[in-house]
């Protein structure tokens, strides 16, 4: 298991790691991990004296992630780089590459979701029989 | 021509990259320049991205030694060493002590090649094709001790899960440390001219400043973040066996790119010395351990690439497939320092500032 995690919710998040700012430590990277269909965990790693700190943030896919790229510049790649391989949305990124830093702008799967929503044609629907019609 | 002259200069944007001379491997630059002044800077990446990550899906935890490897040829068995720490450290397993010097000496080895293609390269973006090639004429024998040791030069693939995959005989060593002796004395050689030709200082001395605090702050990692007078290195963390050998850090305090190639120059001598150090204290024993099991948990290793820090995010469920793996590359975290030592240069210094970060695209984009 992890050491030094630190659980946050998206409405706490920027305040944690402007504290954590504030407490010395550096940033080192996010890692993003799909935990089913419908959410996926955010992990902030911070550094102080080879001591990792990190901070977990569980939400559904479909939240926006408020960006922490103006508190540390150094989170904007990482931040681009989710949006374009798990189509998370951060708000507020200072660079935003709007899903084109590794790909096309009509790159449309989320290359590192397992679960992806695949949208099912509908049946057609049934034409009411009127035997006056025919 | 005085109306002319007070006019206010026109911003013009400059594409650098993604294929240009001096790049290794594509990265674009979108350089606004006032007159040659530069203003602003944002990179663009996306050129080689090959989703490596994503192949845990079908490849299981031993193959994937294979796959990070491929992550960068340049320090490949640095990514293998810090993947299986990861993997031996959630499986639990104790590596014999004679696989943690033996991966010491191969990993020091990487570093001192990876150092020796840059300063071929940093000579190079100045006009030293001279230099250039004799940097890159040392390169060869460490390759040739790779190809003598291993079976390969650049992809040794020596590292397995609980230990190494090949031993060194007592004759091997005593032949590596003589080839050390040759290679240290035609590294000397090259100082001067790197160091104190008038030209060489004219293009790196007070070129692409990162101040300590900036370097802190964007994130830096390896010899550009020691370049700005920071004392850390992961080696400092004691994995393998550097715990039991005498290592400090190599830093410089002026910021510049002449102090990050000072620190990649003093760091193959050190280089040199860790592995004299290792082949001294090397103890007999096995070089692996046999595995049972597969690893279940999540861990995050980090050692200390050619270029920075590396990180290694792993999170395994018990099968023999992981369930995410996630690398973070040195070059990942110092592309953010660009935008502190770019504005207020020169249009052409571009090449040497650029290059002082040792880019390595493969590893950003994976």
């Amino acid at each position: 298991m992890l050491e030094n995690v630190v659980l946050v919710t998206p409405e706490i998040l920027v305040g944690e790691i402007a504290k954590t700012k504030y407490e010395g430590y550096r940033f080192v990277t996010m890692t993003c991990v799909e935990l089913d269909a419908d959410t996926a965990e955010v992990i902030y790693h911070f550094d102080r004296d080879f001591t990792l700190k990190n901070i977990r943030l569980k939400l559904a896919k479909d939240t926006d992630i408020p960006s922490i790229s103006h508190i540390f510049m150094a989170a904007f790649l990482a931040e681009n780089e989710i949006q374009d391989l798990f189509h998370l949305k951060f708000k507020g990124l200072i660079i935003d590459f709007n899903r084109t830093l590794y790909f096309d702008d009509d790159a449309q799967s989320a290359p590192l979701c397992r679960y992806t929503v695949s949208q099912t044609k509908s049946p057609e629907p049934e034409l009411a029989q009127n035997p006056g019609d025919a | 021509m005085q109306e002319a002259i007070q006019k206010p200069v026109q911003r013009t944007t400059i594409p650098f990259g993604p294929q240009h001379p001096v790049l290794p491997e594509p990265v674009h630059l979108k350089i606004t320049v006032e007159d040659e002044v530069i203003k602003e800077v944002v990179p663009a990446l996306g050129f080689v991205h090959r989703g490596l990550e994503k192949l845990i899906d079908i490849r299981d935890f031993h193959q994937m030694i294979q796959v990070v490897e491929r992550v960068c040829g340049i320090c490949s068995m640095i990514h293998a060493m810090c993947y299986v720490h990861g993997i031996e450290e959630l499986m639990e397993i104790d590596v014999p002590p004679r696989a943690k010097y033996l991966r010491v000496i191969w990993s020091e080895l990487h570093r001192m090649h990876s150092h020796l293609l840059w300063l071929g390269l940093f000579a190079d973006s100045f006009g030293f094709e001279s230099l250039f090639m004799q940097f890159w004429r040392i390169r060869e024998k460490i390759l040739n001790i790779d190809e003598a040791t291993t079976g390969n030069r650049i992809i040794v693939s020596v590292n397995v899960v609980g230990g190494v995959r090949k031993d060194l005989s007592q004759e091997q060593m005593k032949w590596i440390l003589d080839e050390l002796a040759e290679i240290e004395q035609m590294v000397k050689r090259l100082s001067s001219t790197l160091f104190e030709d008038y030209t060489v200082k004219k293009r790196t001395v007070g070129k692409g400043i990162l101040p300590r605090e900036q370097a802190i702050e964007l994130g830096a990692a390896g010899p550009t973040l020691r370049g700005s007078g920071v004392a850390q290195d992961m080696r400092q963390l004691g994995y393998a066996a550097f715990k039991e050998l005498d290592f400090a850090p190599v830093t410089e305090s002026t910021c510049d790119c002449w102090a990050r190639c000072r620190v990649r120059y003093r760091e193959v001598l050190q280089s040199i010395d860790l592995i004299r150090q290792a082949i001294t204290k090397i103890p007999a024993g096995e070089i692996n351990v046999k595995v049972k099991g597969r690893p279940q948990g999540e861990v995050i290793t980090r050692v200390e690439q050619p270029r920075g820090e590396l990180l290694y995010y792993i999170k395994a469920n018990g099968s023999k497939n992981l369930d995410r793996l996630r690398i973070r590359t040195p070059t990942f975290a110092n592309i953010p320092t660009l935008f502190a030592m770019l504005p207020g240069m020169w249009l052409s210094d571009v090449p040497v500032i650029v290059l002082s970060i040792d880019p390595c695209i493969s590893c950003t984009e994976r």
